[in-house]
C-alpha cells in the first residue's frame, strides 16, 4: 500500500464543480501547496467549504469559486481576508455563511452520515433567513425548536498535516488539531499534504497521539515541505506576514492578481519556495503568541 | 484649566470590562481585543481568581498572559482547551465572551457580516464567526471603543449575527433563557439591559461625559439607570495590575489619541 502522490495528481482528481473542504483554520495550517497547484489548474465552478484563511481568498481571486461556505475567513494579523471581501462585494459568489459551531456541525453530521444535527446555533438569527435553514421540534416532551443542521458533504477534502506515512497514518503536533479530523470524515475522498513523509510510522505512545484520524480516510499523500506557507505550521514554522502583506497588497493593485500569480504561483514550488526566501528562511518564520 | 489625570480612558474603560465578569464564578472569560483581554484578566487577577483563561490559542493559564511580545515571560499552563473544546464550553453555557461587534441595536443584537444589502454588500467583514452560538448559549459583553450611531444604528442591525432580545425572532419554542448581555463598555459608558423587557440603559457615564451626549451618538432611545453615576476610576492596585499585564503600553493604541479617563484632562504618567 503506498498512497504517496504529487500535488498535480492530487488536483487531477478534481473535476469542475465539486465541493471541496480544506482542514486548518484561517491562517493556520491551510494546504497551500495544493491550494497552489489548483491556482494553476483549469478547474472551476467549486463550491469551496472551510474556516477560511488566503485559500478562500486566493481561489476567489482566481474565478474559482462559485459558491463558499463558511464561518469566517480572515488572515487574523490581516483580519478582513482581501480578496474574499472584494469578490464578496461585488456579489460575485454564493455564499453559504454559517456560525463556526454550525459548521462543525455540519461537517460531523456527514462524518456520521446523517442528513442533518440539531443545534441552537443560528438560531433567531439572519444565518437562519439567508441559507433557507430549517427547524425541528424535540419529539420529547420538551418540545423545544432546533435549528436542523444539514450536512456539510464534501467530495474531496485537502489536509495539511505535519508528518505522515506512506500508508496514510497522519501526525499533527501543533497545539491545536483544529477540525482537521471532521473534514476528513465529511469527504468522499480526502488527500493529505505533510511536512515530512516517511514509508511506515513507529511512534511511542505518547506520540502516537497526535493522530487525530484514521488512514482509511485518506486516499492520497502528497509530500509538500513548507506546503502550508503562508499560513503557519506550528510547530514547525510561523505564518509569513510579510508575504501576507504582500499577497493582500494585490487586491488593490492594477492587475494585482495576475502580477502574484506571476510572481510567485506560476513557477511551481520551488519557485515558489525561493520567491520566499528559500525553505531555511520559511523554517526560520517564528510561530506567533497571542 | 486642566487638571492632572492619573489614568487613560482605556485604562478606564480595562476597569469597567473587568466589572462585567463579576460573579460570573467558574467559567471561561474570553475578551477578544486587547482591552477586553485586559478587563478579563484584570478580574481574574482581582475580584474572580475562579475564571478560567486560555493563551487565546489552546492551553488553559491560572496566570493570565501578559499582551504583546513575551519576552522572558513563559507562560504557565494548567490545561488544555482546544478549539474543539472551546465549542464544548460554548455549548454548555460556561463562557462569558467579551467581543467588538461592527453593529449593536437596541435589542442587544449584533452584527460581524456585512454592513449594506447582503447579496451586494457594501462592506463584507469577516463574517458572522461563532456570534450565532456564542450569542444564545452563554453570557456576552459587548465592546465599542467608538461610541456613534453606525455602531449602535437605528432599527436592526444589517445582518443579525448574534441573537439579542428582539421577541419577533423568537418561537415559544425556543430557549431564549440560555442567553444573557451583560454589559456594553464604550469610549462615553457602560450600559446594560436592565430596563423594561431588556431596554437598553446607561448604567455609568466616564468622567466628564454627559447622558445627553450619548444620546446624541446612539441611533436608538436610552434610559438611565436609576443609579446612573460615574464609572469607577481605576485605583493605584488596578492600575498596577494592568500595567503587568500590558508591559507593552498596547492599551495606548486602542483608542484614538490615547485620551485622559477625566474629559479635559491631561495624561500625566
Amino acid at each position: 500500500m503506498n498512497k504517496l502522490m504529487t500535488t498535480a495528481e492530487a488536483v487531477a482528481k478534481l473535476r469542475d464543480g465539486m465541493t471541496i473542504g480544506f482542514g486548518g483554520w484561517g491562517p493556520r495550517r491551510k494546504p497551500m501547496a495544493i491550494v497552489r497547484e489548483i491556482l494553476r489548474s483549469d478547474v472551476k465552478d467549486l463550491t469551496v467549504v472551510s474556516y477560511g484563511g488566503p485559500e478562500v481568498g486566493m481561489l476567489c481571486a482566481a474565478g474559482k469559486v462559485k459558491k463558499l461556505v463558511f464561518g469566517f475567513a480572515t488572515m487574523d494579523a490581516i483580519p478582513l481576508e482581501p480578496w474574499f471581501r472584494k469578490v464578496r462585494q461585488a456579489g460575485e459568489i454564493e455564499v453559504m455563511e454559517l456560525d463556526e459551531g454550525m459548521f462543525q456541525w455540519g461537517l460531523r453530521a456527514a462524518g456520521m452520515r446523517l442528513p442533518f444535527l440539531p443545534t441552537r446555533c443560528g438560531l433567531a438569527t439572519d444565518v437562519m433567513k439567508h441559507n433557507d435553514l430549517r427547524t425541528i421540534q424535540s419529539p420529547y416532551d420538551d418540545g423545544e425548536e432546533l435549528l436542523a443542521m444539514p450536512a456539510l458533504n464534501l467530495d474531496m477534502a485537502f489536509v495539511h498535516v505535519n508528518k505522515a506515512d506512506k500508508l496514510g497514518n497522519t501526525l499533527i503536533t501543533g497545539s491545536d488539531p483544529y477540525f482537521d479530523h471532521l473534514v476528513a470524515r465529511a469527504a468522499e475522498r480526502c488527500i493529505v499534504s505533510a511536512e515530512e513523509v516517511v514509508d511506515k510510522l513507529e511512534l511511542d505512545a505518547a506520540t502516537a497521539r497526535f493522530n487525530t484520524f484514521e488512514r482509511y480516510l485518506v486516499q492520497g499523500v502528497v509530500h509538500a515541505p513548507k506546503g502550508a506557507h503562508p499560513t503557519m505550521c506550528a510547530p514547525d514554522y510561523g505564518w509569513d506576514l510579510a508575504h501576507m502583506k504582500r499577497y493582500a497588497a494585490s487586491a488593490t493593485q492594477e492587475d494585482g492578481w495576475t502580477i502574484y500569480l506571476d510572481e510567485f504561483v506560476n513557477g511551481g514550488e520551488d519557485a515558489y519556495q525561493a520567491a520566499n526566501g528559500g525553505a531555511d528562511a520559511i523554517s526560520q518564520l517564528p510561530v506567533p503568541t497571542f | 484649566m486642566t487638571t492632572n489625570c492619573e489614568f487613560t480612558l482605556a485604562e478606564l474603560m480595562i476597569v469597567a470590562a473587568s466589572e462585567a465578569f463579576r460573579g460570573d464564578g467558574e467559567i471561561l472569560a474570553s475578551g477578544l481585543g486587547i482591552i477586553p483581554r485586559l478587563g478579563a484578566s484584570l478580574a481574574k487577577m482581582t475580584h474572580a481568581p475562579e475564571l478560567m483563561m486560555t493563551d487565546s490559542e489552546s492551553l488553559l493559564v491560572e496566570e493570565p498572559i501578559p499582551v504583546g511580545p513575551r519576552g522572558d515571560y513563559v507562560p504557565k499552563y494548567s490545561g488544555y482547551m482546544s478549539f474543539e473544546r472551546v465549542f464544548e464550553c460554548v455549548w454548555g453555557g460556561k463562557r462569558h465572551a467579551m467581543i467588538g461587534p461592527t453593529q449593536i441595536d437596541r435589542f442587544g443584537q449584533t452584527n460581524l457580516s456585512v454592513v449594506g444589502d447582503y447579496d451586494k454588500p457594501k462592506v463584507a467583514m469577516l463574517g458572522v464567526r461563532g456570534l450565532p452560538g456564542n450569542s444564545i448559549n452563554h453570557i456576552n459583553s459587548l465592546f465599542v471603543p467608538s461610541h456613534n450611531t453606525r455602531a449602535f444604528v437605528e432599527g436592526e442591525v444589517d445582518m443579525v449575527s448574534g441573537v439579542g432580545y428582539n421577541p419577533a425572532r423568537w418561537s415559544k419554542n425556543m430557549r431564549q433563557d440560555l442567553m444573557e448581555i451583560r454589559h456594553i463598555v464604550t469610549n462615553l459608558c457602560v450600559m446594560d439591559f436592565g430596563g423594561p423587557d431588556h431596554a437598553i440603559r446607561v448604567r455609568s457615564l466616564h468622567p466628564g461625559v454627559t447622558f445627553e451626549e450619548v444620546q446624541a451618538n446612539t441611533g436608538f432611545e436610552l434610559l438611565k439607570a436609576p443609579d446612573m453615576g460615574e464609572t469607577a476610576h481605576p485605583t493605584a492596585e488596578q492600575l498596577a495590575i494592568i500595567a503587568q499585564l500590558d508591559p507593552h503600553n498596547l492599551r495606548a493604541r486602542q483608542l484614538k489619541d490615547n485620551p485622559p479617563g477625566i474629559r479635559g484632562a491631561s495624561n500625566d504618567q
